[in-house]
């Protein structure tokens, strides 16, 4: 293969919680404008992985970080402009968070932080990520109530409109479609298609399916080690390397 | 079958036993409100006589003239005006004084220090709580009495602003820990989820933080000026007992160095030296009726006011 730099890049990445390892030194890299999945069973350290990526873990009091996690090559535990640093990671947690203020406001946040004031401006990408998160239409007409009061499928859409106000170069979705009906999942599976041009995706799953339609390459993580990490097709056609894969994605195990 | 079976085979003892606590418990929780309306009643009674009775009060003159000679032999006058901007002037400037120091220090404790400190100083709050208010106006009486009159060059300590102090000193451990709570009571989410948008951590605070907070900050700082209106013995100690209008129509508009009265002070001072049923004795529970009125208006306003922020 050709030695294409990595996006990121992750060695012996290893992370305690108090006494408990949740990640056992797992090492790959994720190349640009790949669709990345990671899958696996709950407890498998999947969110803690992400947590590491765009140190939040920080604020876990407890939680110890071992290991080399790099983007763009640049070492993540020593940047020095953390909240720049942040801003080229975008979030979405699985449990929806709409922020306590207005639809809008919950968009324009983050730029607004980074000193965007037009109004214009900040009109404009508002309705464009609300838009690629699908959710404009259902709420153009009432952005200045607050994020809070939307369902939790709307607020879920709410979060990854405001992962891509501040246009990431990696957007890690943590179990996005959870409380997503079918159909507006399908419709921001779509949108995840065309975004791939512009950024690095992390799509961290519960549904198999899912990261068999989209990711070019999956992971697969039980109890904190990394059982395999390959082509998805490889890892969904029951050829994987790993008898675990295979009985994994067949639903005969965990 | 099985899941009903023991349900219908309840014994008796039990029905009954859980009938009698359900009504016990009952009575506890209306009988706040029971004691409420004793009170106000029980302190109606004891003034209505000068109230609604044949040499009345007039109301206009007892809430605007600044007369208070409630022992004179041949012309008793009871004006109230000065002993309400006595309470107001304390209160105001203990509020100016406590608000901005609790509110930081439950920020403080909150966000930003380790967890080691954050004991140490939720230990020592809560003890600054657990002095007595005596304990207090000692301290005004001596210390801040010194303080006064050295620092500022005052004839004498006793004065609006020692009160203040005091009574800062007071409503602060209730501001911290009450606003500590409702900073706490924000899901650990909201804050990840701003970080995690590579926002810096004070406009994580100002913007999130705070607005998310707002309703138990508010109730903080009013519980604490409910306290400072409320509270007698300290006040009573520190601020000179003097019968005297603080306030005046030029700048600053506030004599801090001034000595002044308030209500419940005189009520403290006073009901000891009065016979029982005299015109004296009815118009301080009158002044009762007022001090209840004016927590009631700020209770009601408190509530007002986080309902109309629930309600948006």
């Amino acid at each position: 293969m050709v030695a294409q730099p990595s996006k990121l890049n992750v060695d012996s990445l290893t992370v305690w919680y108090g006494d408990k390892q949740v990640l056992n030194g797992i090492s790959f890299d994720i190349k640009p404008n790949e669709i990345f999945s990671v899958i696996g069973p709950a407890q498998s350290g999947k969110t803690t992985l992400l947590r590491v990526i765009n140190r939040t873990i920080d604020f876990t009091p407890n939680a110890r970080v071992r290991g080399l996690v790099e983007v763009d090559g640049e070492d993540v535990a020593h940047v020095k402009d953390i909240y720049g640093f942040r801003r080229r990671i975008g979030m979405v947690a699985p449990l929806p968070v709409g922020l306590p203020l207005s639809i809008y406001d919950n968009v324009a946040f983050a730029p607004r932080s980074f000193g965007l004031s037009k109004r214009e401006e900040l009109d404009e990408l508002v309705e464009r990520c609300l838009t690629q998160a699908a959710l404009w239409d259902e709420v153009k007409d009432r952005l200045n109530t607050l994020g809070t009061k939307l369902s939790g499928g709307q607020q879920q859409r709410l979060t990854i409109a405001r992962a891509l106000s501040h246009q990431p170069e990696i957007l890690c979705l943590d179990e996005f479609s959870i409380a997503i009906d079918p159909v507006t999942t399908m419709k921001i599976e779509d949108v995840l298609k065309e975004l791939r041009q512009d950024m690095t995706i992390i799509l961290v799953t519960n549904l198999i399916q899912q990261a068999r339609r989209l990711a070019d390459r999956t992971m697969f993580l039980l109890n904190g080690d990394l059982i395999e990490v390959d082509d998805t097709e490889k890892m969904f056609s029951g050829v994987a390397r790993n008898p675990k894969t295979n009985a994994f994605v067949a639903g005969t195990f965990g | 079958m099985w899941l009903t079976m023991p349900l219908l085979h309840r014994p008796k003892w039990k029905v009954v036993g859980e009938g009698l606590v359900e009504w016990l418990i009952r009575i506890c929780g209306v009988s706040a409100v029971i004691f409420v309306f004793a009170i106000f009643f029980f302190v109606f009674w004891e003034a209505k006589g000068i109230l609604f009775g044949e040499d009345r009060l007039d109301l206009w003159k007892f809430l605007t003239s600044e007369e208070w000679y409630p022992a004179s032999e041949s012309n008793p006058r009871y004006g109230a005006s000065a002993l309400i901007a006595g309470t107001a002037s304390v209160t105001v400037l203990s509020m100016l004084i406590a608000v901005p120091f609790g509110l930081g220090a439950a920020l403080f404790i909150s966000e930003f220090c380790g967890p080691r400190l954050k004991e140490v100083l939720k230990i020592t709050i809560e003890l600054l709580a657990a002095i007595p208010s005596v304990v207090w106006g000692f301290i005004g009486i001596t210390i801040m009495n010194q303080l006064v009159m050295r620092i500022f060059g005052a004839p004498i300590g006793l004065t609006v602003l020692n009160g203040a102090i005091i009574l800062a000193l007071m409503s602060v451990p209730i501001i911290v820990s009450i606003g500590e709570d409702a900073l706490k009571a924000v899901p650990d989410s909201y804050r990840e989820a701003a970080i995690g948008l590579g926002v810096t951590r004070w406009q994580m605070l100002y913007r999130v933080l705070l607005p998310a907070a707002k309703n138990g900050l508010l109730a903080a700082v009013l519980l604490g000026v409910g306290r400072a209106i409320g509270e007698t013995m300290a006040v009573l100690m520190c601020t000179g007992h003097a019968v005297n209008n603080p306030f005046n129509t030029t700048f600053p508009f506030l004599h801090p160095l001034d000595s002044v009265r308030t209500l419940p002070a005189t009520i403290a001072a006073e009901l000891g030296e009065t016979a029982q049923g005299s015109q004296h004795y009815q118009v301080l529970f009158v002044i009762g009726l007022l001090l209840f009125t004016i927590t009631f208006v700020v209770n009601m306003t408190a509530d007002l006011v986080v309902k109309g922020i629930k309600g948006k």
